[in-house]
């Protein structure tokens, strides 16, 4: 068993319920468990690689949600461990995303080189 | 000689095709001796609920006998029966963190509680692995 290429495209599914992105938890849970694996943040995703995001203040009526999803510092997570983690460029770009927000260590690639990075992987799975 | 698929589902029960297609591959697989792993993941874990129960459909004015209502716990217990049948392995594991949040926890015979670990391991040990995820542009 090789290397997998996570290709994240579905955002924001569940992200406050859940207090993070179920597959982003799943992929650190995989990584903790010896699977290596490379996330590809595609579509909407691209926006999991923006610093600072704050999504705390959800309360229904006197409950408050005190530990709101910080997808961004799990991504930084795992680029800390050594996991390649890549934005689409254009897509990126179409949400008006130049780069310098991006979380340190993400890679920004062309929509070209996807392609390349299927053929460096074992296995691809598209989220 | 059979080879090993490990598969992740994710949606609830009656969300999409995504179910029905991923129970469709889990039993072209078995049916060609290929042992399968099925890890159910956050609303896929309500796939082998015992309490579902088939319903009569008023607008046609059938009754539940009449209708025959399928559910999926009943679809993956004839999967796990037809596995039994033909020497092709079919294993369950139900996510139990995602069981937890979500509360109903009685399952048909088959099914385990597992989490990650066991996925990893599953994917690790298995010839090649697809994921049948929920898919939403939101």
């Amino acid at each position: 068993m090789g290397r997998v290429l996570n290709i994240v495209e579905t955002a924001y599914r569940g992200t406050l319920e859940e207090q993070d992105d179920t597959v982003i938890w799943l992929s650190t849970m995989l990584k903790n468990n010896g699977l290596e694996m490379s996330l590809l943040l595609r579509g909407n995703a691209v926006n999991y690689a923006v610093k600072g995001q704050d999504a705390s203040g959800l309360a229904f009526g006197a409950l408050k949600q005190v530990h709101p999803p910080e997808i961004d510092k799990d991504i930084a997570k795992l680029v800390s461990k050594d996991v390649p983690v890549y934005v689409v460029k254009e897509d990126a770009d179409d949400r008006g995303l130049a780069g310098s927000e991006f979380v340190k260590g993400i890679k920004a690639i062309p929509r070209a080189r996807i392609s390349g990075l299927v053929v460096d992987h074992d296995q691809v799975w598209h989220w | 000689m059979g080879k090993n698929l490990t598969m992740l589902v994710m949606d609830a029960p009656y969300e999409s095709a995504n179910s029905t297609t991923a129970l469709r591959i889990v039993q072209s697989a078995l049916h060609k001796g290929h042992n399968v792993h099925v890890f159910a993941y956050e609303g896929a874990v309500t796939l082998t609920l015992k309490s579902q129960q088939p319903h009569a459909n008023p607008a046609k004015g059938t009754t539940a006998e009449q209708e025959q209502h399928p559910t999926t716990k009943d679809w993956i217990k004839a999967l796990f029966e037809m596995s039994k049948g033909n020497g092709a392995k079919l294993e369950w594991t139900n996510c139990g963190l995602c069981v937890d949040e979500r509360g109903p926890a009685e399952w048909i015979d088959g099914p385990k509680r597992g989490g990650p670990p066991e996925f990893a391991r599953s994917v690790i040990a298995s010839d090649t692995t697809l994921v049948v995820p929920t898919k939403r542009n939101c």
